[in-house]
């Protein structure tokens, strides 16, 4: 017998909030159907009542954890458009934060995903050191989470000489810590069970879908556009494309982890290699055309259109967020396992962190499951496979 | 009845988190004031998961159409008295989303507020003192 | 050397497609023009057999008429291509491309909403983001758009229409 559990009638993530009705035979689940919307605030149209230089702050505001991509894409495109190429050091600047962002993103989701499999020390010790990094933000660029460092033709601020050598710090201990959560999460078994062959999106799947970002390179889709189509300083620097062909969830951790890794490298890179200079070239006027994007976020790809006609203002302004495609794709995902796996499943392209504790489930009107019940299910089954292995 | 739920209120707090249509990063910074650096809980203030079981809402993000029902339905929900704080600078007035088609206005204008903390986002020790003010003004 | 397109690609689609109108904009930005009638089998052809990804859609009301462009990549090369065709306003129409290319299901349906655009042949095409109490035929991204959803008056109780 069929019967529908919807997730959440308002559920609300970074740029997509969504609804998810869960079609289940018993436990398992047939069938999801996404209604978003709870979160359209309308960005393309505020867009063009405010001027270039404007839109940063706005499109900053898209969402919060990856709140350098979205204005990054956003001057790649005026860029683009302008054809102006921003000095060197601050590309390096540019990069500099937006693989920063990438280790405090993946720490999150990693946080989060401990959390919703009943493992809260994973949380508690993944956001623990998180916070440092967060100081860090806030002594470059004054904030702890909207940066502002992305300008037309250039950085907006420096990355001062003294600073180089407490990010250097930071590294070295996100670099031996990362390594023990590594091996923390990989040698659990407990942690294993639970995530592998889970939530499995196939490669064909994943193209259809055209999902970016962890979410295809963990289903063997290898597809990053910082070595795709190399933006400032990413084709100088030295890193490795972390891809894995399983498509489960535990692919997914397994990218998000090792990318930190490569990010360390990429951050390291770039402070040794940083060039002296001018941190940004005046950009004077946006003359009529049109321009592209595009940033690799820690969820997928970032695309950003912009067109314009002459004026100080952007005539179109077309954003596409990397949850976007990914969500879609929980469909085929989620379908044939069981309801205590949907909360993981959902949450395995990151679309969403504090979701899982306001999340409802109503059945006929009446109340039946509520996000924490969703979240019990899940632990319960954690705790019967932990009562197992250690038989 | 009414005193016990006050009393309650005071020594511990369980606070629901409501986010309209925020940016996340103020629902960030309230979980990340449970994570070891800030640790709120020792001071009795949990985060539930069911709005029937808290004491206060922490508002989050700008209302939009679509969810304004939702956010009156949790409200409604809501065992009273109870505290409502807005938190970061969307939930206080709209802001940059003013012009907005889909943006309906400031929380204040559809449930009552007692405390703002403004800020884009605010501090951790901002929410903290923000919880704080609020439950000094019982 | 950094990767860019492709000439023999650029022949292949000007040698089936004599229609199309080519402007490159950088090396790794390409521009195209094809009429609407003509939109589904190049987008078939360039996804079925050239394998690029469907990025993403842009709706845009321009004076000529309703602009659509499809962007899609070839990751190999890091390059976009863009496919741009414009629409008569008084006849608002296109063929699908969700039927063979599923990642075109919520865009198609986003500019349904936002544009008015009717895409033929959609499995789904209700609303993606706006409320329920919104009313259908209000299009915010229109030129003509002035301010209408100021009128749109709201119950404070319910959080519905008045």
């Amino acid at each position: 017998m069929r019967r529908v559990v919807p997730i959440g009638p308002y559920h609300p993530l970074q740029e997509e909030p969504e609804f998810f009705k869960l079609i289940v035979e018993g436990e398992k689940v047939v069938d999801l159907e996404i209604n978003i919307g709870y979160n359209h605030r309308g960005h393309e149209f505020i867009s063009p009542t405010l001027t270039w230089d404007q839109v940063p702050f706005l499109v900053e505001r898209i969402c919060g954890i990856c709140s350098d991509s979205h204005p990054y894409a956003y001057v790649l495109a005026v860029e683009d458009c302008a054809h102006v190429t921003p000095p060197p050091r601050s590309q390096y600047i540019r990069t500099i934060i937006g693989e920063l962002e990438r280790i405090h993103s993946h720490y999150l989701w990693l946080g989060l995903a401990g959390h919703f499999i009943g493992y809260n020390t994973v949380w508690m010790w993944v956001w623990r050191y998180r916070e440092p990094l967060l100081d860090l933000f806030e002594l470059i660029m004054g904030n702890r989470n909207h940066y502002a460092i992305n300008k037309i033709g250039g950085a907006r601020r420096d990355i001062r000489k003294e600073d180089f050598p407490k990010i250097e710090k930071y590294l070295d201990l996100l670099e031996e810590k990362n390594a023990m959560f590594t091996k923390a999460i990989l040698d659990d078994p407990v942690i294993r069970a639970r995530l592998e062959d889970v939530g499995v999106l196939s490669k064909e799947d994943a193209i259809a879908y055209a999902v970016t970002g962890p979410t295809a390179r963990g289903s063997g889709y290898a597809i990053d556009v910082r070595k795709d189509d190399p933006y400032d300083a990413y084709d100088k620097v030295d890193w490795n494309e972390i891809v894995f062909e399983e498509g489960d969830v535990l692919a997914k951790a397994k990218v998000r982890l090792l990318e930190c890794d490569e990010s360390i490298k990429i951050v390291r890179q770039c402070l040794k290699n940083m060039p002296e200079g001018s941190i940004e070239t005046r950009v004077d006027e946006i003359p009529p055309g049109e321009g592209i994007g595009r940033h690799e976020a820690p969820r997928g790809e970032v695309f950003h259109y912009v067109r314009s006609n002459g004026s100080n203002m952007p005539v179109r302004h077309k954003v596409r967020a990397p949850s976007f495609m990914n969500i879609a794709s929980n469909v085929v995902a989620v379908r044939g396992y069981s309801i205590a796996d949907a909360a993981l499943v959902l949450a395995s392209v990151d679309p969403c962190y504090c979701c899982t504790e306001r999340t409802f489930v109503y059945q006929s009107g009446k109340k039946k499951y509520s996000g924490q019940d969703l979240l019990k299910l899940s632990w319960e089954k954690t705790e019967k496979l932990k009562r197992r292995y250690k038989k | 009845m009414g005193n016990a739920k006050l009393w309650g209120l005071k020594k511990s707090p369980w606070v629901f988190h409501v986010a309209a249509a925020p940016c996340n990063n103020c629902d960030i910074e309230i979980l990340d004031i449970l994570t070891p650096r800030w640790d709120v809980e020792r001071f009795g203030i949990v985060l539930v998961g069911s709005p029937r079981h808290a004491d206060a809402l922490l508002v989050t993000g700008v209302l939009n159409r679509k969810n304004l029902p939702r956010v009156l339905e949790v409200y409604r929900q809501t065992p009273k008295p109870c505290l409502v704080i807005a938190i970061g600078a969307c939930a206080c007035h709209p802001n940059i989303f003013q012009p907005s088609y889909n943006v309906i206005g400031p929380y204040d204008k559809y449930i009552p507020v007692d405390v703002y903390i403004p800020g884009c986002p605010p501090k951790p020790e901002a929410i903290i003192l923000g919880v704080v003010k609020a439950l000094q003004r019982l | 050397m950094k990767k860019e397109y492709s000439k023999e690609m650029l022949a292949e689609i000007c040698e089936k497609f004599p229609e199309v109108s080519i402007k490159i904009h950088s090396p790794r930005r390409v521009y195209m023009r094809i009429s609407r009638d003509k939109v589904y089998d190049f987008a078939k052809f360039l996804f079925e057999e050239k394998q690029l990804r469907l990025s993403i859609a842009t709706g845009i009301d321009t004076r000529d008429g309703m602009e659509i462009i499809y962007h899609f990549t070839l990751d190999e090369v890091g390059t976009y291509y863009n496919i741009k065709t414009v629409i008569p306003k008084d006849d608002l129409k296109i063929k699908s491309l969700t039927p063979f290319l599923p990642a075109a299901n919520w865009i198609e349906r986003e500019i349904h909403e936002l544009l008015g655009v009717d895409f033929i042949g959609h499995p789904n095409l209700k609303p993606l983001l706006t409320a329920e109490a919104w009313h259908a035929d209000l299009q915010p991204l229109r030129r003509d758009y002035a301010d209408e959803h100021k009128e749109i008056k709201i119950d404070k109780k319910t959080g519905g229409l008045a």
